[in-house]
């Protein structure tokens, strides 16, 4: 339309028409991009910056913030006597879930890796608890693994083994969430399958040629190829433990197994048995929405966000040293 | 590749392994499987506990009996007298599936123009979508809820729905990967015919991206189908509006409720995502082999 007119006409219309032109295509592109230019300003830019000028005040909600300066990170820091006990919990998870996910999901695949029949059938099967609503899947296993008549320790007893008392016990609390998380591991497993069926097979062939054994393919051969991959899960992992909540908060609460009311705020679940569950966004949880400290859990917000970032930074630079890109991207 | 010299070389290599060799393998193929299959039947063996534990009475529930006797079917109509299930997954199928809507409405054109349209600031706002895609979403939870407060919607699902009308970086991502990999020649075909680029991407490009649309479409359904946390956050105090995922969190402590129920419910929860997954498994399969053609 536009383009047909100035062919016909002075340059200076054509440079007008051009003009004209540019402005439809920007035009276009704002239109495009306008869904997600609010989304991003008022469910993204707004709250990072909310959160921080929040995390320097005190605010409940009812009345407006009160400037308080520092309080709220010095309380942090030095006083509030639950938040080291959940960032303990949350170093633990971190520490002990993802490596355990990370070799767990690594050994099912090279399992599947090298079946000959039924690949498709035992994917699926390893893949399904990954689909499981994590609610109902931890309270399956709050069930599952309950001490008195649970059918793991009925078992374990036909075994002549005592189980242990699991989600309520302290000590075995967070063994038994990691349990949960191996089982529904089957995410980052479909991830190491594709990867490592992926493995050129010349590589290994020159390595058998150079007389390497099983092991010592994987170690040399398997292993650093998909070192990308695994990298990935681990930042992932780690991100996703910095945030782990569902699991925790409902193992609690149906563990503790009191006959708290729907919407009780007297009783207190969080945490049980004896704070071993309390993590990190649990304790953020309680102060900003049972609590309503909203200006604290603001400050809480803040640390979790600067530490996210720095522990992604580190891992990506430190994983320099052991992860090996094969050729440039397909 | 020449092909004439093939046939030698591969009569070299297909040369049949020494008898020992051959039983190595095959003894190391049985321990594989044999290994694939006790893990598998450890993964199943959760479902099985939940299934049998569904069908039993309270009172064998409750003892260390493994295999329900006799079957109790009327478990899984007792459930829904328990509790307002269906009001639950009511709100459960507004949430998930207006948010579905939302975010394959919103997210298409936003990676329409980050992929196929060239402007300045492409790349700038492309590395926001990323950074939006790493940032922990716990952390701009608090300013959001009082948001939320202030417009006076805590309490129902509006806060739970509107932001999937605008655009998610996750969807956003994938969409994009996705139409990157159109032939430049199809969407050239369409404005030689005389196509604004509006009329290209409600044409050309989403027949062609129907594979990704159905991905991006069933992985919101299964995160929102599944989500606890935002559900949690704004519906607590107003059980009229629990989703299922809350529901079933308090179902126990509701009314004291037995744990052959518990885990009757607990099935009931668990079978729509199982259902969509082998129902769409078939979907993906297809679209996978559709992108493939592209080549």
């Amino acid at each position: 339309m536009a383009s047909s007119a100035a062919a016909t006409a002075q340059p200076l219309d054509r440079t007008r028409a051009r003009r004209r032109a540019a402005w439809r295509r920007r035009r276009l592109v704002l239109l495009l991009m306008a869904p997600w230019l609010i989304g991003f300003s008022a469910f993204f830019g707004y709250p990072l910056v909310m959160s921080v000028y929040l995390s320097f005040t005190h605010y409940d909600l009812l009345s407006s913030p009160k400037w308080i300066g520092t309080a709220n990170y010095r309380y942090l820091f030095t006083q509030d006597p639950q938040v080291g006990e959940a960032v303990k919990n949350t170093l633990w998870i971190i520490a002990v879930m993802v490596p355990l996910q990370v070799v767990f999901a690594f050994g099912v695949a090279l399992m599947l890796a090298r079946a000959r029949r039924g690949v498709g059938f035992f994917r699926t099967i390893f893949y399904l608890p990954a689909l499981a609503p994590p609610v109902a899947a931890t309270l399956a296993f709050v069930y599952i693994l309950n001490p008195a008549t649970g059918p793991v320790n009925v078992l374990l007893k036909h075994l002549g083994i005592d189980g242990p008392l699991w989600f309520q016990s302290p000590s075995w609390s967070k063994p038994s969430l990691v349990l949960l998380g191996l089982w529904g591991v089957g995410n980052i497993m479909i991830i190491f399958l594709a990867a490592i069926l992926d493995v050129p097979r010349h590589l290994y062939e020159s390595a058998e040629l150079d007389g390497a054994g099983p092991l010592q393919r994987l170690r040399w051969v398997t292993l650093p190829t998909i070192s990308p991959v695994i990298l990935f899960s681990v930042v992932i992992g780690v991100i996703a433990g910095l945030q782990y909540f569902t699991q925790a908060y409902v193992a609690a609460n149906v563990a503790s197994g009191q006959a708290s009311q729907a919407g009780d705020q007297t009783v207190n679940n969080l945490g049980y048995p004896e704070a071993s569950t309390l993590f990190y966004p649990v304790e953020l949880y309680q102060h900003g929405f049972r609590y309503f400290n909203m200006g604290y859990a603001s400050a809480m917000s803040v640390l979790l966000l600067v530490v996210a970032f720095t522990i992604t930074v580190l891992i990506i630079r430190n994983s320099r040293r052991w992860v090996h890109y094969v050729g440039a991207a397909k | 590749m020449s092909t004439a010299s093939v046939p030698v070389p591969t009569a070299l290599t297909r040369r049949k392994p020494p008898a020992s060799v051959r039983r190595r393998r095959f003894l190391m193929a049985v321990a594989n499987h044999s290994m694939l299959i006790v893990a598998a039947v450890v993964f199943l063996a959760p479902f099985g506990f939940i299934a049998l534990t569904a069908l039993m009475t309270n009172g064998q529930a409750l003892s260390s009996h493994l295999w329900p006797n006799p079957f109790r079917w009327q478990n899984f109509v007792d459930v829904f007298h328990q509790a307002p299930i269906f009001r639950w997954a009511l709100n459960t199928m507004i949430y998930a599936c207006l948010a579905t809507l939302g975010v394959v409405v919103s997210s298409i054109p936003v990676a329409y123009a980050l992929s196929r349209i060239r402007w300045r600031g492409r790349n700038l706002a492309f590395g926001l979508v990323l950074i939006a895609l790493m940032l922990p979403p716990v952390v701009s939870v608090v300013p959001l809820y009082v948001m939320w407060a202030k417009l006076g919607l805590v309490g129902g699902l509006g806060p739970l729905i509107i932001p999937n009308w605008f655009g998610d970086a996750f969807s956003i991502f994938l969409l994009r990967q996705f139409f990157m990999t159109i032939p430049e020649e199809y969407l050239d075909a369409a404005r030689v015919d005389g196509c604004g680029e509006l009329r290209i991407l409600a044409t050309v490009v989403l027949r062609l991206a129907k594979p990704a649309i159905a991905a991006v479409a069933l992985f919101s359904f299964l995160y929102t189908f599944n989500d606890f946390f935002l559900p949690l956050l704004y519906t607590r105090e107003n059980p009229s509006r629990w989703v299922l995922q809350i529901g079933l969190s308090e179902f126990r402590s509701l009314h004291q409720v037995q744990w052959n129920l518990t885990m009757a419910a607990t099935l009931l929860v668990m079978a729509p995502v199982i259902i969509v997954f082998f129902l769409a498994q078939k979907a993906f399969v297809e679209g996978v082999t559709l992108t493939g053609v592209k080549g």
